[in-house]
């Protein structure tokens, strides 16, 4: 055994080694940066049940993935490559994936197939009260309106040079919904996916800081100070036939909606039927979380070095704020034409709340409502507009969808 | 035929697809103005049909409350109108509690008293609704 040869094969196996040729040092920047997210999920607690797995993913992803991909990846990006690639024999084959994959390959097929966003979807209407929505359906309106920053991003990416399918893509980080961003990114651009779910999930997080100074910029002491009227008690019935009449309508307009929309309002139905609690507990607990360890390990896994460090990157990161940005706006103009219309009945704070984030950007309204008056109580109220921008951003998914797909 | 009609339209979904994708500034801003639009229009639709179904079932209840009331009514014409129970000293009114047990209303006044910093006997608590 020539012990010195062994040893120079072992070192060029090694990742160590990887990191001194073709461009290996972008990985090392990656597990930086992957290291920055432990730290902002674990001490900061951004989002930390899906940024945790995120950030993770990306170590283990930039720790076992150089170029040339070796057999020992973890996530091979080439095989994704292939799997999109019109002209190469493993487009769209899922048993080239499953043949050659690693372990990450193999998780991300949930992502690739839309299955995770969706079983999330349904484990969040399991979780959701639809009631101060339902008792009061104006606030559907808000969480329509709070959809502007979507479209918005949509047109600036298209002017910062993105195509069609990326600016859609990019758009929908405005919608505020985790999920619905992934869903939508890995059927339209799925090589953005790792930007754009990392960027939607920091932002998320970020809420109570990005949205108060929208809110104060663009309220009245006096319209803030607003104490809105308590709403009727919705019966049992309207809210079991709630989750029906939404998944009637939605997919009926939009059949791209239907596995989101079709599974949030499954999850609900479980909620309120009053016959599954064991179901709607196993999807608002059990499989919620373990849909959430392999969401997270496996969209982590799509911020390969070579592919995650570049413009279009940073580009994404702003785009994705001021699409935050502007579906706040959105939501706080809305707010304000009701407070107007209904001669100052409506505190136009809860239309910020029409970014889907639930509950946080609901709680943000509540804190920003009693910053104004101490005694005021808009949380029931903000939770209207911010289930609704669940169902608006799914709706604009839908779209987006439909069009560019 | 039918195979050439199909070569078309998959070269038509095709041009479709690319076209979609190379978007240009000006078909942005229509998709842009379109999208939103057709959010707020499924949307509205939505609210309509459960303004709808809302409008049916508070008519259904009024209707089982007048029916309550009614036959309040004929079961017992002579019963007296319940005497309004008297105010405690220093209180500003009674409280309607819903689903909520006299001991957990207390410590949600108390608690809305610390957190206002103001003493409860200049809080008014119109009521108090259990959120399910």
């Amino acid at each position: 055994m020539d012990i010195l040869e062994t040893l120079k094969t072992l070192w060029n196996d090694s990742g160590f080694h990887s990191f001194f040729v073709d461009g290996g040092w972008k990985n090392l920047i990656m597990i930086v940066i992957s290291c920055v997210l432990l730290y902002l999920g674990i001490k900061k607690q951004f989002e930390p049940l899906l940024l945790v797995g995120i950030a993770f993913g990306c170590l283990l992803v930039n720790l076992s993935y150089f170029t040339p991909a070796s057999a020992d990846a973890l996530y091979h990006l080439d095989l994704w490559d292939n799997f999109l690639d019109h002209d190469h024999p493993d487009y769209h084959s899922y048993g080239a994936i499953l043949r050659n994959g690693g372990l990450l390959d193999i998780l991300y097929i949930g992502v690739k197939a839309g299955v995770y966003p969706s079983l999330i979807f349904m484990g969040i209407g399991a979780m959701t009260d639809f009631g101060p929505l339902i008792s009061n359906p104006k606030s559907l309106l808000l969480g329509a309106a709070a959809q502007m920053g979507v479209f918005l991003a949509f047109f600036g990416a298209v002017c910062l040079g993105f195509d069609g399918n990326a600016a859609a893509s990019i758009g929908i980080i405005g919608g505020a919904d985790g999920p619905t961003a992934i869903f939508l990114t890995s059927k339209l651009k799925p090589e953005l996916l790792g930007p754009i779910a990392i960027a939607a999930y920091s932002y998320m997080a970020l809420i109570p800081m990005i949205q108060p100074p929208i809110m104060r910029l663009l309220t009245t002491e006096k319209e803030r100070k607003v104490k809105m009227e308590q709403t009727r008690v919705v019966s049992k019935t309207e809210k079991i036939i709630f989750p029906i009449i939404v998944a009637l309508f939605v997919i009926l307009l939009l059949p791209s909606t239907a596995p989101l929309i079709g599974c949030l309002m499954l999850g609900n139905l479980w909620r309120e039927c009053g016959v599954t609690e064991r179901l709607s507990d196993t999807v608002q607990n059990g499989l919620m979380n373990i849909v959430t360890v392999f969401l997270g390990i496996s969209v982590g896994a799509t911020t390969v070095a070579s592919r995650f460090l570049s413009l279009e990157t940073i580009k994404i990161i702003l785009l994705g704020l001021t699409a935050f940005c502007f579906s706040t706006i959105g939501g706080l103009l809305v707010g304000k034409l009701m407070y107007k219309l209904t001669g100052g009945k409506i505190n136009p704070l809860i239309g910020s709340a029409g970014v889907s984030a639930v509950p946080m950007a609901a709680r943000v309204a509540q804190t920003e409502g009693q910053k104004a008056n101490p005694s005021n109580f808009l949380l029931m109220h903000a939770m209207g507009p911010n289930v609704a921008g669940v169902i608006g951003s799914a709706i604009a998914a839908g779209f987006l969808l439909a069009v560019f797909k | 035929m039918f195979d050439s009609v199909m070569t078309m339209s998959a070269e038509v979904a095709e041009e479709t697809t690319k076209a979609a994708s190379d978007i240009s500034i000006a078909d942005a801003a229509v998709t842009a103005v379109f999208g939103y639009t057709v959010v707020f229009v499924g949307i509205l639709i939505l609210m309509i049909v459960i303004y709808i179904v809302g409008a049916y079932f508070k008519s259904k209840d009024a209707k089982a409350k007048q029916n309550a009331v009614d036959t309040a009514k004929t079961a017992a014409p002579a019963a007296a109108p319940e005497a309004a129970k008297p105010v405690a000293p220093g209180s500003a009114g009674h409280i309607k509690l819903f689903d909520v047990p006299d001991k957990e209303a207390a410590m949600i006044m108390a608690i809305v008293a610390d957190k206002m910093q103001k003493p409860l006997n200049e809080l008014h608590f119109i009521s108090i609704k259990e959120v399910k």
